[in-house]
């Protein structure tokens, strides 16, 4: 597949804007700016800039708790989700959800949701909705690899398999459910193979390279548009960072750590566009300074921005 | 003015929201050719197809995180649970998604969509299937919570939960609805708000705050009291927990100076004790009795016709605990 420039560039830009958003998070964290927890997305970019590319304003997501990626690659305005991090009034939901919980239906972002898994049937009905309002909007369903051993998988995959809805589940494999790793939590090697039991197709793709991500998603999302039903797309990757931030991570060694990070999604993709000369050296450097540019821009808007009266923590229970 | 039944009232009322906006559709076991466990959807799988009178796996975490999903896009479901005990194997969907997701997101989702489920004892059919289990719905914030005791307040209640843009859980009860007891309905469209209490009976000397079937009964109690002691009961029925009519209750008692909370729940943590809390808290200076609780006790509910009968709260308790007040 033949992958226009413009794509190609945007699917860059989309991944240096999370990099760079979660290494200041992971700082103003650290500068106790940002309460409660924040779960890094570094490293895994490659598979939120490579499916959501195929997606329209109008299409939907489900996020999880590591969702920062992901609301960025559907077009979160990363200022506005600062000041949500921050607990500021002017955050995308007036600081009453933070890291875990943003939502933005205007621009199709359905929410984040911190329970694991619970995403899954909630995705099923968004895609029912869509075949029942006679519109062809898709959904992807982000989770990650412990998500994939709750009961709700099961329900809401094999539900969306049978009314053959347009819904795009993308396991975000990184090996950990926090500390536990894959190989003690299942028997089988690709998650995608759980897919055979809903008579969908399941597809392993390197998740560390985006256009891997790009063209297995691209796939999944035109045979879910042309009305066939679900895929289940596992992207094999890995995160950087512990957890949460502030959270250690013995359950795996420093090598391994280095060499998932030899493979990194956005070096390899920086090389892999320069060569293919559709990316300078000189344009990337350009692109990384606008979106450091950026982060100052979102962190002074968050940090100037007003809190919430403590009487508005009534409002918004009932609409 | 025609009678219609319990079950038909639960019919008619999804027929005609049904009828007036496509975006509602039923989602549920058992929903389509069978019409319900007790057929009181009969003809609607006929009427509207399999696309919007949809039977699903058995999966009632997906049937409900589903009904989200639809929720937030636009449709406006009603997912029928079959049994408030099954509830409990799509919980998370209850307290953490359809409850938290309007507030988590600073007010930016609306959450139309309608639980239906039968609830309550007095079929024999034991623990699994006959919980009352309104009290713990009652303490997530978010979602509201109808009780209906005839067919009129369920047809209208049912109709304003549909329309509502807030998650709703409306239970039938078990044994109302197996009786399907008639009561007056209009040929013509009416709601009934949610929030606003009907006093069954007006009486003079004690007040009886009942739910569900706890309201037939209380009825019957209070006829047998005015007959054999003169005692009369004011018998309110909230209609909704969630909103609570509180100020028909306080207004009552400050009439009558007694109050009995009579509903099927296990006593403790439950909508019986929320009443009580709230008349010793803004209505102390009416009472001229202690506010007594009649419910069931904490045991889960027994099989067999000896033991639930006497679990299940029935009216001479009322009448004894009206007597230890009067």
């Amino acid at each position: 597949m033949a992958i226009e420039k413009e794509k190609l560039i945007e699917m860059y830009r989309t991944m240096v804007r999370i990099r760079r958003f979660e290494e200041r998070v992971a700082r103003e964290f650290a500068d106790g700016n940002i309460p409660g927890s924040v779960h890094s997305y570094i490293g895994e970019e490659a598979v939120a800039a490579g499916a959501i590319a195929h997606l329209r304003t109008d299409d939907y997501i489900l996020s999880t708790h590591r969702g920062h990626g992901h609301l960025i690659a559907k077009g979160g305005k990363t200022d506005l989700m600062m000041a949500e991090l921050f607990a500021k009034k002017t955050g995308y939901n007036l600081g009453k959800g933070g890291s875990m919980h943003i939502a933005d239906v205007d621009i199709g972002i359905l929410g984040a949701m911190g329970i694991v898994g619970s995403g899954i049937p909630i995705a099923t009905g968004a895609g029912l909705s869509a075949k029942m309002r006679g519109t062809d909007q898709v959904t992807i369903c982000f989770f990650g690899d412990g998500a994939s051993n709750i009961g709700r998988f099961h329900e809401g995959i094999n539900m969306a398999s049978i009314w053959s809805l347009p819904v795009i589940f993308i396991c975000e494999n990184n090996l950990y459910a926090v500390s536990v790793p894959q190989s003690y939590s299942m028997k089988i090697r690709d998650i995608a193979d759980r897919a055979v039991s809903y008579g969908i197709p399941g597809v392993a793709v390197d998740g560390m390279n985006v256009i891997a991500v790009y063209e297995t998603v691209g796939e999944a999302v035109a045979r879910a548009r042309r009305g066939e039903g679900p895929t289940l797309v596992e992207c094999k990757t890995y995160r950087y960072r512990g957890h949460a931030e502030g959270l250690p991570s013995p359950y795996r060694t420093k090598e391994e750590v280095e060499e998932w990070m030899k493979k990194d999604p956005i070096k390899t993709y920086t090389e892999k566009l320069i060569e293919m000369k559709v990316l300078t050296k000189k344009r990337a450097d350009e692109i990384d300074q606008e979106m450091l540019e950026e982060m100052d821009k979102a962190v002074k808007f968050a940090q100037e921005s007003p809190f919430p009266k403590p009487e508005e923590t009534l409002e918004n229970v009932y609409a | 003015m025609r009678e219609i039944n319990f079950r038909q009232a639960i019919g008619e009322a999804l027929d005609e929201e049904m009828e007036r906006d496509p975006r509602v559709f039923i989602i549920g076991e058992d929903v389509g050719v069978m019409g319900g466990l007790m057929g009181e959807i009969g003809g609607l799988y006929q009427k509207y197809g399999i696309d919007r009178v949809r039977d699903t796996p058995l999966s009632e975490a997906a049937i409900l995180g589903a009904a989200i999903g639809a929720a937030i896009t636009g449709m406006r479901p009603v997912a029928r649970m079959r049994f408030g005990d099954f509830l409990g194997v799509a919980w998370d969907e209850i307290m953490n998604q359809m409850t938290k997701m309007r507030y988590m997101f600073g007010g930016k989702i609306k959450m139309p969509l309608t639980m239906d489920a039968l609830s309550g004892a007095g079929r024999r059919s034991a623990a699994q299937h006959s919980q009352s289990i309104e009290g713990m719905l009652m303490s997530i914030p978010g979602l509201k919570i109808a009780l209906p005791s005839n067919a009129h307040d369920a047809k209208g209640l049912l109709k304003t939960a549909i329309r509502d843009d807030n998650p709703v859980m409306f239970f039938e009860h078990k044994l109302i609805m197996w009786t399907s007891p008639k009561s007056e309905v209009p040929e013509e469209e009416y709601l009934i708000p949610f929030g606003q209490a009907d006093i069954k009976r007006e009486g003079s000397d004690v007040t009886v705050v009942a739910t569900a079937n706890m309201v037939i009964r209380a009825l019957n109690a209070a006829e047998k009291l005015q007959q054999e002691k003169g005692i009369s009961l004011e018998v309110i029925d909230p209609r909704t927990i969630v909103p609570f009519d509180k100020e028909t209750v306080l207004n009552s008692v400050s009439k009558t100076g007694r109050l009995v909370i009579f509903t099927e729940e296990c006593e403790t943590g439950s909508f019986a004790g929320q009443v009580a809390a709230i008349v010793a808290d803004e209505g102390f200076d009416y009472l001229d009795a202690p506010i007594k609780r009649v419910n069931a006790p904490d045991t889960p509910v027994p099989y067999g016709i000896i033991m639930e009968d006497f679990w299940i709260p029935n009216e001479d308790k009322l009448i004894k605990a009206v007597n230890e007040i009067t």
